[in-house]
């Protein structure tokens, strides 16, 4: 009966950080795509693996110490980026293996075995917590009221800085706001698909949405969309055939778009062909 | 004729390289003047001074006439469109409704009347029928337009442009100088160009932009004059036709 039970909580728990996973990615990746920022996305993420190895070595929840980690490097780059003698890409590529270095040394003077190193490796969408579950539904409502309120806001300070700085917009400081929520987003998402496959779910569905659509808040909607069909028909097969989640889900959305991009290719020769026709006859 | 910007003895530049020295000079309300001058010059620097991008070392920039005319909607900005992002998802309106961040309200709502200056402006520049476009489907000029649009669909007091007549073809060229000659009108215009030829023969004024600034009050500029200021650019000539000749220039700073 317990052990029922347990089943079905974890089971709840991990349904549940599917369908926040694909709502803050869908909206926190769009931003990443359009402003192209997914090399300095990719950076955090690795990054927070050194928070990783610190909260495992003082043997707290590595989520928090991921998360400072993540926001620090985040705002830190931000920082730097600003400056014009500093190569940005640079930068990034510094932080991104500190990060990991930081990670590796300290879990290998963890005393005794690291549990779930993996989990956060790879991702393991069936060891979410329920503490994980209340973090990442708190992100998903901060972000639908940032990006609900402020939409036209982030629209135009994305689309064009400068013109917003003539503007009198405190760019830098939106920036700033904007980078920790692109962090705290890939911190709380990492257990969902792992640091590596992370960034899989802030790119893959935009890229597919944007096929179809060429507006910021279609984009986002759609995206949710396609993530959460990816994530589940991930899920799906890595419980059909016992392969782990985080890369079933990766797989199923790049088939997604593979899909998108064939039917697109269809949709417009046929549009071509019978446009020529009319003309012929 | 009122005075509307004014710089005294500036000094400015980027990561403690100055780049504009002592330049002082004065913007009035029925201005059209050409900014000429080499690359690395200074003349994106001094645009980004006049609007407030980045700070003087030294000297001081001083706005006229309305009390908040260095504020939100007093200076239309153009800016060069390599600097836009074409792939970008936002539809033609909504680059122009940016324009007008300044007028909305909380969380930045825009009234009606937004939207519908935004169609007046549009219309005005003949392109009402992309509205709806995203911008990624728009040609240079059309593109060019828009970037106009979204300047000067706040009624500026000052128009600023920074190489508006970059990948667009001759005809839009013409075509975009007669628009900014109606719209002269009504503001005071700052046109930055590589290319003197075209835009002399619709400016008033010239300002040569070479680290320092030398501001030529006419439009007619001559051989001698440009290499006075030192500044090493295509020569013009006046007459029924308006055509360049280029001019090998040695010249060390």
């Amino acid at each position: 009966m317990i052990n029922e039970l347990l089943q079905y909580n974890f089971i709840i728990n991990s349904f549940l950080a599917a369908v926040f996973a694909s709502i803050s990615c869908g909206i926190i990746g769009t931003y990443i795509v359009t402003r192209r920022m997914v090399f300095l996305s990719g950076g955090i993420t690795h990054a927070s693996f050194g928070g990783i190895g610190i909260g495992y070595f003082f043997g707290f929840n590595p989520v928090f110490s991921a998360a400072a980690f993540a926001v620090l490097s985040a705002l830190g780059v931000e920082f730097l980026s600003k400056r014009t003698d500093v190569r940005e890409d640079s930068v990034i590529g510094i932080l991104w293996s500190f990060g990991m270095a930081v990670g590796i040394i300290f879990i290998f003077i963890t005393p005794g075995y690291v549990p779930n190193l993996m989990t956060y490796l790879f991702g393991s969408i069936l060891t979410v917590s329920e503490l994980d579950v209340w973090l990442m539904l708190g992100l998903v409502l901060v972000l639908i009221f940032f990006f609900t309120f402020f939409y036209r806001l982030i629209l135009f300070v994305a689309y064009d800085q400068n013109f917003a700085r003539t503007h009198k917009i405190t760019v830098d400081l939106f920036n700033y706001v904007l980078i920790s929520l692109v962090a705290l987003t890939i911190v709380l998402n990492i257990k969902v698909v792992g640091i590596i496959l992370v960034i899989s779910l802030l790119t893959i569905p935009q890229s597919t949405a944007n096929l179809f659509s060429k507006n910021f808040r279609n984009i986002i909607l759609l995206s949710i969309v396609i993530g959460l069909v990816g994530v589940f028909t991930g899920l799906l097969f890595s419980y059909k055939i016992n392969i782990p989640s985080g890369a079933a889900i990766i797989f199923s959305l790049v088939i997604f778009f593979v899909l998108a991009k064939v039917f697109q290719a269809i949709g417009r020769r046929s549009i071509l062909r019978t446009k020529t026709k009319k003309t012929f006859v | 004729m009122s005075k509307i910007v004014e710089l005294k003895s500036v000094f400015a530049g980027y990561n403690n390289e100055i780049i504009l020295n002592d330049v002082s000079f004065e913007i009035f309300d029925d201005d059209f003047i050409g900014i000429i001058g080499p690359n690395g010059g200074g003349k994106t620097t001094l645009l980004n001074v006049i609007l407030g991008l980045i700070k003087p070392v030294k000297g001081s920039i001083e706005f006229f006439g309305d009390s908040d005319a260095n504020k939100n909607n007093k200076i239309g900005y153009l800016p060069q469109i390599n600097q836009i992002d074409k792939k970008f998802p936002i539809s033609v309106c909504d680059v122009v409704l940016s324009g007008l961040i300044y007028s909305s309200g909380i969380f930045y709502k825009h009234p009606k009347e937004d939207r519908i200056k935004v169609r007046e402006t549009l219309e005005r520049l003949g392109i009402c029928e992309l509205c709806d476009k995203p911008i990624g489907e728009l040609s240079g000029g059309q593109m060019q337009k828009v970037l106009l649009a979204r300047a000067i669909v706040s009624s500026p007091r000052l128009l600023i442009l920074d190489e508006p007549n970059t990948f667009v073809d001759n005809k839009f060229e013409g075509e975009l100088y007669e628009i900014l000659v109606q719209l002269n009108k009504e503001m005071a215009i700052i046109i930055v160009s590589h290319d003197i030829g075209t835009i002399s023969a619709y400016v008033k004024t010239i300002a040569c932009v070479n680290r320092g600034l030398h501001y030529h009050k006419s439009n007619k500029i001559s051989e001698q004059q440009l290499a006075s200021y030192n500044c090493p650019i295509k020569l013009i000539t006046h007459g029924e036709v308006p055509h360049t000749v280029l001019k090998t220039h040695n010249h060390s700073f």
